[in-house]
């Protein structure tokens, strides 16, 4: 595959250098190479993608003014609703789920005439940092396919790094767009919780769950980011414009943030990998030489982050997924005694071990009598985290830390212990306890060859900087342009 | 067993059907009576990925129901998820408000038969969702009907301060009145826009010794007769199983009993209160609710005379009888109606017996209400004028009013098309009785003879003077000039 970036191939197709149809074919072509090593997409749509290609390129072609993604493939996780195709969360239990609605996101997309080619892998209602709990399939890296791709949006990531496609959407609970796109290579912004619509995104942790692009670059983010962002009157907790107004994140990316200063957690960091460390103290040295400063800052609780993570998100997911029950909608067991069984075997049959330990510890966590102990704690936590970013960034405009404190691991290496798969997002849950937003961008390589992800942390709604930041350290760079030999 | 005395406690749960256009937490309209699964959209079937949108127009009904009901309106409220499995719940939970509620500390006031009145207090009423219907008519399996689910339901708590199953059924008709008052529900008791849920006990007197039974609660009652029976029915039930076994409340022992409408008996549905954990947590769906203090004051604004008050102030202002009173303000359009023609210069009384002997019966078989029957307050008030000035008789009014609804036109000119103007002309009258003391004779003699016979022959007399005018003298008129001329 060429390597436009996605909004490279929306002026190309917009000047007629290129049509939407020949770049679909073009990606559709890569994906029957490709696909059948990656597992990067649970359904693909080819006749329905072209076909909308060529109405879009007919529409250019009259001289009609398009919309900002106009005739650019794009993929969206599996977690969100669309009319068309299936929506699986990549469960077993919704494995046949038609979805009556498009989530808004989905409308936004169309509405911007980009062309969705396929709904991507990811770990079981995004539950995972390696999309193996996909309980339809598996991802591999695309940067050494014996390896993980992150997770839970592992599939768009790794689509958006093997060229499938060329922007896709994700969305983060504890990390699940940042993480992947470190361990991919490719950028991914996790957006301050309220400014994109959660309205189709079929919920995990409803307080935490964001939608996000994943991008070849941070051009091509803050483009998706102009598409998605916005009040939705169907979200209550999206974010009235009149309080935080969307801009365009594109106008003013290339404007460098003037006298910078990064904040450091560095006992924070020291449990991050030697090679990630260095990685990241490389790229803060490229900021340093742009003229920014660093100030160390003091992050007390965020030692607890994980544990109140878990606590919370699982608390959301045990009813969020309680919907699940075999009786509307979605997979129904065979000849059930009663209703109970309709919903015991239904669900026992349905769900993968990961989603079931998290359902479990979240049932535990809001039993009464445990209530106050664990939930109301964690949310206590929670609150302290949010204090905890409020100070560092009156000291600040931002925070850098590693995304993950490894690169991609091996498939199956990390499977058999929940615990150390936890700690893969102990870098990226605190943005999503505290809402505020964050972006991973590739910032060097491991010696494995490897990608390593810069996590940048902002104060909420501050996006706009945040995507000032990180173009900063892109021109500076080439690694966003490094692209796997599969 | 001579030395045993009781007494009755019942604190009850009502849940009311708010009269909203639409769900509580989507777009979709209520219906009653819709084909099955017709009013429904992602968001009240649960699908994945729909999130609720709160309905404005419930929160407010519900902040009117709780002034109405002296309650405090909270700041700050918030919708908790209460989770349990049941196939007419699709998400399995329902969002409801749990620790900190739309209102809370009220009571209510219910009238006696004796006149006085009784508060009773209300711990709490909060906004909820409704579930949707299971159906069990298809054979071997089930199906379930949504078109219900997610309809605001405003769930009021009562202290047990109520000691009677009369007591019980009077709070429960005054708090019909007051919701239709307000305009925020039907209360239609029909569709099941009120149930039920009495919690009974009572406290036991033997020898000196108090003992409290345990507590039953009877689910889902959806009329005022079946609520009365049912807490008449367990009352005895509970005497008697105390006498037999002498068990009394304890942790744990409350249960819950249903209504057997043909056999006018509770029946157990579940022995000991189950450990139920639902599982309450905040909906992070949801942004809470701050009530401040404009918001609260433009509520209040929408407040109205309740009924008990209304009637009251009919007896006491208007000298109504508790009957009329009752009558006139069991419907508010019907008290709205009355009061606007009393203020167009009827007279209290008159209008009260134009309205309940002649408006309401004609509203009621025609189904109409008294305001869509056609004549207005103004010509009604004109026609209480007539009667009271005498220009008409009151049995002419009614005729006329009759006629006002038929013809539509007004009632002066319907009373003298119909001839029914009374006379009160002097000399016209003295010349009418005059002719007939002089062909009665003997009624004059008789009385002048005096005692029994004279007011009987007086009577006489006078209606002998109405048949000549075909009843269109002035009675009074007409009886002081009979009165001089016999003198």
């Amino acid at each position: 595959m060429d390597q436009l970036s996605a909004k490279q191939l929306r002026d190309k197709i917009a000047a007629r250098q290129t049509s939407s149809v020949e770049a679909t074919r073009a990606v559709f072509a890569r994906i029957a190479k490709i696909e059948p090593i990656l597992g990067a997409y649970i359904s693909t749509f080819e006749k329905q993608a072209i076909a909308r290609a060529a109405e879009i390129d007919k529409r250019i072609a009259t001289g009609e003014k398009l919309g900002q993604l106009a005739g650019v493939p794009v993929a969206v996780k599996d977690n969100m609703c669309t009319t068309f195709g299936t929506t699986t969360c990549a469960s077993k239990i919704l494995a046949n789920f038609h979805a009556p609605y498009n989530a808004t996101v989905v409308e936004k997309l169309l509405a911007a005439d980009a062309v969705i080619i396929g709904k991507t892998n990811l770990d079981e209602f995004a539950m995972g940092s390696s999309t193996e709990n996909s309980g339809l399939k598996q991802t591999v890296n695309p940067w050494d396919t014996k390896r993980v791709p992150g997770g839970s949006s592992g599939g768009s990531t790794a689509a958006v790094a093997a060229g499938l496609c060329y922007a896709a959407l994700g969305s983060d609970t504890g990390g699940s767009i940042r993480q992947p796109a470190s361990l991919c290579g490719v950028v991914g912004l996790k957006p301050t919780y309220g400014r994109v619509s959660r309205y189709g995104l079929v919920a995990y942790g409803s307080s935490l769950d964001q939608i996000g692009p994943i991008t070849q670059t941070v051009e091509d983010c803050a483009l998706m980011l102009n598409v998605i962002a916005g009040h939705d009157t169907a979200d209550s907790t999206s974010v009235d414009e009149k309080i935080a107004p969307v801009v365009d994140y594109l106008a003013k990316l290339d404007e460098p943030v003037k006298g910078l200063k990064i904040g450091i957690a560095s006992s924070f960091n020291a449990g991050a990998d030697e090679q990630v460390r260095k990685a990241i103290d490389e790229a803060i040295k490229t900021y340093r030489n742009l003229g920014a400063t660093i100030v160390e800052i003091d992050m007390p609780h965020l030692d607890y982050a994980i544990a109140a993570y878990y606590m919370v998100a699982t608390a959301e997911a045990s009813s969020n997924l309680a919907r699940y029950d075999g009786v509307h909608y979605g997979h129904r067991t065979q000849n059930p005694n009663d209703y109970i069984e309709v919903y015991t075997k239904s669900r026992a049959e349905g769900f993968g071990k990961e989603v079931k330990r998290r359902i479990m510890l979240g049932t535990y966590a809001l039993s009464s009598g445990y209530y106050d102990a664990y939930y109301l704690k964690a949310l206590k936590v929670r609150n302290l985290i949010r204090v905890d970013f409020v100070r560092a960034f009156e000291k600040c405009d931002c925070i850098m830390m590693p995304v993950a404190p490894t690169t991609a691991f091996k498939i199956g290496e990390k499977v058999d212990d929940p615990l150390k798969m936890y700690l893969s997002d102990i870098y990226t849950i605190a943005a999503n306890l505290a809402g505020i937003p964050g972006i991973s961008i590739p910032c060097g390589f491991d010696d494995k060859k490897l990608p390593v992800g810069l996590q940048i942390l902002s104060p909420a709604f501050s996006e706009e900087k945040l995507l000032r930041i990180a173009q900063m350290y892109e021109k500076q760079t080439d690694w966003h342009n490094k692209r796997p030999l599969i | 067993m001579s030395n045993v005395d009781y007494k009755v406690l019942v604190g009850l749960e009502i849940h009311v059907q708010l009269y909203t256009r639409t769900k509580m937490f989507c777009g979709c309209e209520l219906a009653f009576g819709a084909e099955p699964n017709s009013r429904v959209c992602p968001v009240c079937l649960g699908m994945p990925g729909s999130l609720p949108v709160m309905n404005k127009q419930a929160v407010e009904f519900s902040m009117l129901a709780g002034l109405a009901l002296n309650c405090q309106i909270p700041s700050f409220t918030k919708w908790d998820r209460k989770g349990y499995y049941y196939p007419d719940l699709p998400k399995n939970y329902q969002i409801s408000q749990y620790d900190l509620p739309l209102a809370l500390n009220g009571y209510i006031e219910i009238p006696l038969k004796d006149g006085s009145f009784k508060k009773i207090r209300i711990r709490r009423a909060h906004l909820e969702e409704d579930a949707g219907k299971n159906l069990h008519t298809a054979g071997n399996f089930s199906q379930v009907d949504l078109n219900r689910a997610g309809t605001p339901l405003l769930e009021i708590v009562t202290e047990p301060d109520m000691s009677s199953a009369a007591e019980v059924r009077t709070l429960a008709e005054e708090l019909q009145r007051i919701v239709r008052y307000l305009g925020v529900s039907e209360a239609d008791m029909q569709k099941g826009h009120m149930r039920f849920e009495p919690n009974v006990n009572l406290v036991i007197t033997r020898a000196g010794q108090q003992f409290k039974t345990p507590i039953v609660e009877v689910k889902n009652l959806n009329s005022f007769k079946a609520l009365e029976n049912s807490i008449e029915y367990e009352i005895g039930r509970q005497l008697d199983r105390f006498l037999e076994t002498g068990e009394t409340m304890e942790m744990g022992n409350k249960s819950t009993r249903g209504w057997d409408d043909a056999k006018e008996i509770t029946v157990l549905q579940r022995e000991k209160e189950e450990a139920h954990d639902y599982r309450y947590f905040p909906d992070p769906d949801l942004v809470p609710v701050r009530v401040n203090e404009q918001w609260l004051n433009e509520i209040k604004s929408r407040l109205c005379e309740l009924p008990s008050k209304k009637r009251l102030r009919y007896i006491k202002d208007y000298g109504l009888s508790d009957y009329d009173a009752g009558v006139l303000t069991n419907d508010r359009p019907v008290a709205d109606f009355f009061e606007t023609t009393v203020k167009a210069g009827g007279e209290p009384k008159r209008v009260c017996n134009l309205l309940t002997q002649v408006g309401l019966k004609l509203a009621n078989a025609r189904g109409c209400t008294i305001a869509e029957l056609g004549p207005k307050p103004d010509d009604i008030a004109q026609l209480a004028q007539m009667a009271q000035t005498g220009e008409i008789s009151a049995t002419a009014a009614n005729t006329i009013l009759e006629e006002m609804v038929n013809s539509g036109k007004d009632p002066r000119e319907l009373a003298e098309q119909l001839n029914l103007i009374q006379k009160s002309d002097a000399g016209e009258l003295e010349a009418i009785v005059d002719e007939v003391l002089k062909s009665n004779s003997q009624a004059v003699a008789d009385f002048k003879e005096g005692g029994k016979k004279s007011g009987k022959a007086k009577g006489f007399l006078l209606g002998q003077v109405m048949q000549k005018t075909k009843g269109r003298a002035n009675p009074k008129v007409a009886a002081e000039i009979l009165d001089k001329k016999l003198a």
